[in-house]
């Protein structure tokens, strides 16, 4: 039975990842740059989800505040720190990125406080018993909200004009501006959707915590560039089995493996031995 | 005094872990985002065979050795991956020794190595012995630039495939840019660990990587002098200035996004493009 309950707890988390690693992975597959200030963005959203739901009682307001304003934040972040360097050899976007993160670290240290923030009165905390399994509210409300999220990018992506405009531009961004998309517009949506999915996200893993705190996106950002290399980077589908995969390795790797590595050097083992052995990622095209 | 003698050896330790980088990233074009990870190498060795009782110099010796050895197979996976990928890679390096380092109780695990002996030198000795080695390091460095060698990494930076197209063994010269960087950063963490007599997984993580990355990128991707100076200016003022440590890596990070947003080739670009205009006279 313990393999089925590490199962379900490495979904969960698995869950979080595929949240914030679609973001990036988005990014990646339209710009070709590697967003690491995207958990700069979760964090933000953690701390919305905990601020809002604090004064106003409401978690789904506070959801829904936080992929809102994060989103349009994305899109500013798109505006004024990437758009202009584009034209640049690809590591310079890699390091503003990184600059930018451990900067956006740093301000919410000094905005909000060193030592993070909790839920006056932490909502869905009630654990639920299905069959011989305990799984938390929030846990259930993760795996939840993760499944309407993507599912509902996938129908926006597949099913709209918005949506198909979308992915001729990353197809081919060239043919698709002769077409009259506006490739620019298709850009902003890019950034608002992926930064909407990691402030979700942030709220999300600040319920299962009950902690919000500078450093949180730190983790996260880093294994979330692992899993967009798994999934092949700039593949949606790839990067979603890719995370999932993670999340389940980890909670049994950090039984079987614990003393021999921590549970965050488990992703980079892992992403190192598939590089070798296929440079492309696990789901990438060569 | 004393105080200025501490500082020296830390910016010393400074200028040769970015002048090691830049020999990888800087030279040959290697990104790199787990440097630290052969800096801590190179300061775990020295450190555990000073304790063992081994004189100082082989420790030294035996950790630069140990480091680049640990570089030449990270450098094979450059052989493998490139760009965004070998980034990844490398990150997950780092990532890969901390988490390893943590885990092992005969390196002291999550507590470090405490009371690493002392190298038996006064600190005004072991500071000439730090800025001797900087220096050297900075000497081969622009060696390196005029020799045949630092033209073939010159040109795999440029274009990879070009490079390969007109004949330069491109796998051999990689791996050579790998062993001499990494084996320079294990130099500097022996060094590093015994000066502060203290190391733990700590004080090679992955924003230690970030802080020596972005001593070569404000100085100028590749530029020895450009990178000295960034090396020696951030390393040393969050000492001198006390304010400017508690926003340490507000600084970092603000100026590392800010000179890759307005000024990608750092201030060694900034330098050029102000004496390219002086030349001009003055016009616009």
């Amino acid at each position: 039975m313990l393999a089925f309950e590490l199962t379900v707890q490495g979904l969960v988390q698995g869950s979080i990842y595929a949240l914030i690693a679609v973001g990036l992975t988005l990014v990646y597959g339209l710009l070709r740059i590697l967003h690491v200030a995207h958990a700069g963005l979760f964090t933000l959203g953690g701390y919305f989800g905990v601020l809002i739901t604090n004064a106003t009682g409401s978690l789904p307001l506070a959801i829904l505040v936080a992929m809102v304003v994060v989103g349009v934040l994305g899109i500013l972040v798109y505006r004024l720190c990437y758009q202009p360097i584009l034209d640049q050899p690809p590591y310079v976007a890699l390091i503003a990125s990184i600059g930018l993160f451990i900067a956006m670290e740093e301000i919410y240290r000094l905005v909000f406080g060193p030592f993070g923030i909790s839920y006056t009165d932490a909502p869905l905390t009630d654990t639920v018993t299905l069959a011989t399994l305990n799984l938390k509210q929030g846990e259930i409300l993760t795996m939840v909200g993760t499944v309407v999220l993507i599912g509902g990018l996938a129908v926006f992506a597949g099913r709209t004009r918005m949506g198909a405009a979308w992915r001729a531009t990353v197809t081919d961004p060239a043919m698709a501006e002769s077409f009259g998309i506006d490739v620019i517009k298709v850009r902003y949506l890019n950034f608002f959707i992926g930064s909407a999915l990691a402030a979700a996200a942030g709220v999300l893993v600040a319920l299962l915590n009950n902690l919000v705190e500078p450093t949180m996106g730190s983790v996260p950002s880093y294994k979330a560039l692992a899993i967009i290399v798994l999934g092949g980077l700039g593949d949606v589908r790839g990067t979603l089995i890719a995370a999932l995969a993670l999340g389940v390795i980890e909670s049994f790797g950090t039984i079987y493996l614990g003393t021999i590595l921590d549970r965050d050097a488990i992703a980079f083992a892992f992403l190192i031995i598939v590089l070798m052995i296929r440079p492309q990622g696990l789901f990438g095209r060569a | 005094m004393e105080y200025t003698v501490t500082l020296l050896i830390l910016m010393g330790i400074s200028i040769i872990l970015a002048l090691s980088l830049n020999l990888i990233t800087g030279y040959c074009g290697q990104i790199s985002l787990g440097h630290a990870a052969f800096y801590g190498a190179g300061a775990y060795c020295a450190a555990m065979m000073t304790k063992a009782g081994i004189p100082f110099g082989v420790a030294l010796l035996a950790g630069t050795a140990l480091a680049g050895a640990l570089g030449v197979i990270v450098g094979l996976a450059s052989l493998r991956v490139r760009h965004d990928f070998l980034a990844i890679t490398t990150m997950g390096v780092g990532f890969l020794f901390l988490g390893v380092v943590r885990k092992q109780d005969w390196l002291g695990g999550e507590m470090g190595i405490f009371a690493i002996p002392d190298p038996g030198l006064s600190k005004t000795a072991y500071m000439v012995l730090v800025l001797v080695l900087a220096a050297l390091v900075a000497a081969f460095s622009l060696y390196l630039k005029r020799t045949w060698m630092g033209f073939a990494f010159d040109a795999i930076a440029d274009d990879e495939d070009t490079a390969r197209m007109v004949g330069i063994d491109v796998p051999r010269y990689k791996l050579t840019a790998f062993a001499m960087g990494t084996a320079l950063a294990g130099l500097a963490g022996g060094l590093y660990a015994h000066d502060i007599k203290y190391i733990g997984p700590d004080s090679f993580s992955f924003i230690e990587s970030i802080t020596i990355l972005s001593m070569v990128v404000i100085g100028g991707i590749g530029s020895v002098p450009g990178v000295i100076f960034a090396a020696a200016a951030l390393s040393v003022l969050p000492q001198w200035l006390q304010f400017i440590a508690e926003y340490k890596l507000l600084l970092y990070g603000g100026l590392l996004f800010a000179v890759m947003r307005f000024s990608p080739g750092g201030l060694a670009g900034m330098a050029r493009g102000m004496a390219a205009r002086a030349r001009a006279g003055g016009a616009p």
